[in-house]
């Protein structure tokens, strides 16, 4: 099942039939692809020249994506709705690569294609050509190094359900991580090492290894969608958007795509209530300037000038559990924090384990975010006791010690998943803090349907409180627009 | 899908866009030359979104440099409105020519009205004077998330019919459709309408590769060389998560800087005193300097 059949077919439908099939997966990934969207793919088909690979996917890349963040999954789908055929380049090149893919890949191949794949020199054969290609950075030369790669080295067992290829068998025969000291080595020729050359060298190294690592995984799920149908390989291998990762489940590759997808949330955030700040700007009017304007137009008032309106100035409050069972979600919340503060001068942050500190100071205009969250875990007093959360306390102590820093004009933000261990959950108290803000809102990071499970006491607290289900970006940029 | 006002395809074939854009001074990838391509056959406004700096702007100039037409360009920020964007009546003028009237009897009112109402009365936005143009034209609607969402209203109006209502001179058709660029920097998401109207291009930092050649082509008098560590080191630095990572301009700042200061290798010193042109807020800069060792 090879691509360039389908391409080439001649029945009428085929090829819409089998884009139909490709804007369905897209959209199953949770791309929201509409029918107009999907007559705009089938035009495109018309346009473009079929045969470049590439100009098929940046074109349909165009009609069907509408946020930056979608391209990932997309490419991966891609490939597997229009794969490179396994014979490379063999007739016209239907497996898109451009025209040099022909002599450089019958020249990869050749020295590569040896007999006994089980060879352990075959690897070190391998480890060899790969150092060069790494050296080089030569991106289309690596793809096709990959390809070569999880042909020799990726194969496991047959097994009755057919052929299967690793990526970790490759990667394992490979080590490429044991080649960081070589490829530096190579990298900087005039011995400087230490310092910037190197710091930059580290970074190229490290850009070619996730370039390699990815074609091999590509590869490997172009020959699994080959082997075992592509709508099970597309099940498993497209990882979620990132604004729809949990907050509580994600991993540390996650989190840094996290936290740029969570900058541009904070900044709009920002420019949406200095927006709404703004709205309605034109106050009394301002009958000295209309008059003065107006003589201008022989006394004539055309053009009316108005005062503008008393801006009231959002007052926040941020009250964000710290504790280690929420860490991922009040990294994000904490972002958060840190952009308000760096629009607008009335928000205190305030984080809590089993006792409450302010630590508003850490996020100074132009601070680093990173940096603050680490020196909250290590200088601010949030620990009183166990370092377990309890939420009564935190409540109390805040009440107690900032006593006035929720009042009628303050908004007041509680962040946590309302775990008490057990302890007094402090109700009163957070219902008086409510009753004195002029509005106050709980962000959950757990699924609605856990609160008052176990320990959480998130059900009782949604009492006194609205309590807003937050486990992922998409779901806080949600609730951004509603505040 | 009313695409009513014709105009012929600027360009042949995706590799006639790349060669064209690149005479003009711009090196585009696959992506973009595609996008730009199906953009011309189509007939359809080009979406480019992206961080600031990497060349959204640009490429909409150089669109019309190689096309040979003339660039119209309508900057969006918040308070844009119609009268700003499409056409506005010149007020002042109108009421001199109502006073300047009102001596003589013979003139009536509805020649007044008439007259008032004219050509020589109207002001004409950027959005009416593309639309009017019958020479080859490119739209540039820039930073549209900076507009307020009722502009995207009238966006949507203009540019999927390419003609405007003037109730006190009738419809203004386009006689020539200009080709429509609208660039992004993504502090707001645009309504769903508007951006399925549009080709969606998400421009980001280049590869290494092009990158590189970028620098050669803009400041050419920079050693390959130098160019190459450059480009790595704006690379390290993206890498870093800083609050604005350096775009391409400010690359381009740097190889310039470089050459006026004479200087042929970046090293720890080299780039401290210059760290300044990439970076531009004090808590990126202590970052990198921190990251990249250079004390």
């Amino acid at each position: 099942m090879s691509a360039p059949a389908r391409f080439s077919s001649t029945e009428p439908g085929g090829l819409t039939g089998h884009l139909d099939g490709f804007v369905r997966a897209v959209r199953e990934a949770g791309i929201p692809v509409g029918i107009s969207q999907a007559v705009d793919a089938a035009e495109i088909l018309t346009v473009v020249d079929l045969l470049d690979r590439e100009q098929l996917r940046h074109g349909l890349a165009a009609v069907l994506l509408q946020r930056a963040a979608q391209r990932p999954t997309y490419d991966v789908l891609f490939d597997l709705w229009w794969p490179l055929s396994d014979r490379p380049a063999a007739g016209g090149d239907e497996d898109g690569e451009d025209g040099e893919d022909r002599e450089d890949g019958a020249a990869g191949e050749s020295t590569l294609d040896l007999p006994g794949a089980d060879d352990p020199d075959l690897a070190e054969l391998m480890r060899a050509r790969l150092l060069q290609l790494l050296l080089d950075g030569d991106d289309e030369a690596l793809r096709r190094f990959a390809r070569a790669a999880v042909e020799l080295l990726g194969r496991a067992q047959p097994s009755p359900s057919g052929q299967s290829f690793f990526s970790y068998r490759v990667l394992r025969a490979l080590s490429p991580d044991t080649l960081v000291s070589q490829l530096l080595a190579g990298l900087l020729a005039e011995g400087d090492r230490g310092g910037l050359a190197e710091q930059v060298a580290r970074q190229t190294v490290k850009e070619r290894l996730a370039a390699l690592r990815a074609a091999i995984e590509a590869e490997v799920r172009r020959r699994t969608a080959a082997e075992k149908g592509r709508d099970k390989v597309a099940k498993n291998a497209v990882r979620p958007l990132v604004d729809q990762v949990d907050f509580l489940r994600a991993q540390s590759s996650d989190l840094a795509e996290l936290r740029r997808a969570v900058a541009p949330l904070a900044r709009r955030l920002a420019v949406r209530l200095s927006a709404r700040r703004r709205l309605g700007r034109e106050g009394r009017l301002d009958f000295r300037k209309t008059v003065r304007a107006s003589l201008g137009t022989g006394g004539v008032p055309v053009i009316t000038h108005h005062r503008p309106r008393k801006v009231h100035k959002p007052e926040l409050v941020v009250l964000c559990d710290v504790s280690g069972s929420v860490a991922g979600f009040s990294h994000f919340t904490l972002m958060l924090t840190q952009a308000l503060r760096e629009h607008f001068t009335g928000v205190r942050a305030f984080a809590f384990v089993d006792t409450t500190d302010e630590v508003t100071r850490f996020f100074r205009p132009g601070a680093d975010v990173v940096d603050a969250v680490s020196r909250i875990g290590r200088e601010a007093d949030v620990v009183g006791f166990d370092g377990h959360s309890d939420y009564g306390t935190a409540f109390e102590v805040f009440a107690d010690r900032w006593a006035s820093a929720v009042g009628p004009k303050t908004s007041l933000l509680i962040l946590g998943d309302g775990r008490t261990n057990y302890r007094p959950p402090g109700i009163p108290v957070l219902a008086d803090l409510v009753r004195r803000s002029r509005s106050a809102h709980w962000l959950n990071p757990e699924p609605r349907r856990l609160w008052g499970s176990g320990d959480s006491a998130a059900d009782r607290y949604g009492e006194a409180i609205d309590m807003v289900e937050c486990r992922n970006a998409a779901q806080l940029a949600d609730f951004v627009t509603t505040l | 899908m009313a695409r009513p006002p014709t105009q012929f395809p600027q360009f042949s074939s995706v590799g006639d866009v790349e060669k064209r854009l690149s005479e003009a001074g711009y090196l585009p990838d696959a992506q973009i030359s595609t996008t730009v391509f199906l953009a011309d056959r189509l007939g359809k406004p080009l979406l480019v979104e992206g961080p600031a700096g990497t060349g959204k702007t640009e490429l909409a100039k150089a669109l019309a440099t190689a096309t040979g037409s003339e660039l119209i360009r309508l900057q969006c920020y918040e308070g844009l409105d119609e009268a700003r964007a499409l056409y506005e009546w010149n007020y002042k003028k109108q009421l001199l020519r109502i006073q300047a009237s009102q001596g003589t009897d013979g003139a009536d009112w509805n020649t007044v009205h008439d007259d008032i109402f004219g050509e020589e009365f109207l002001l004409a936005r950027p959005l009416l004077t593309a639309i009017r143009r019958t020479e080859p034209t490119v739209l540039l609607i820039d930073e549209t998330d900076k507009a307020d969402v009722e502009v995207e209203g009238l966006l949507l109006e203009v540019l999927s019919d390419f003609q405007v209502t003037i109730p006190e001179l009738g419809t203004v058709t386009a006689t020539r459709r200009p080709m429509v660029v609208l660039t992004s920097n993504a502090t707001r998401e645009l309504s769903e309408a508007l951006k399925r109207r549009c080709l969606y291009l998400a421009l980001d930092y280049p590869s290494a590769e092009r990158e590189r050649e970028i620098v050669l082509s803009r400041v050419p008098d920079l050693a390959p060389g130098l160019a190459e560590q450059l480009v790595r080191t704006v690379r390290a630095l993206r890498a870093l998560e800083l609050k604005k990572s350096p775009s391409i301009s400010e690359t381009l700042d740097w190889a310039q800087t470089l050459l006026e200061l004479g200087l042929d290798t970046l090293d720890e010193s080299a780039m401290r005193s210059t760290l300044g042109v990439v970076l531009k807020h004090a808590s990126d800069q202590v970052r990198a300097a921190a990251e990249l060792r250079l004390n």
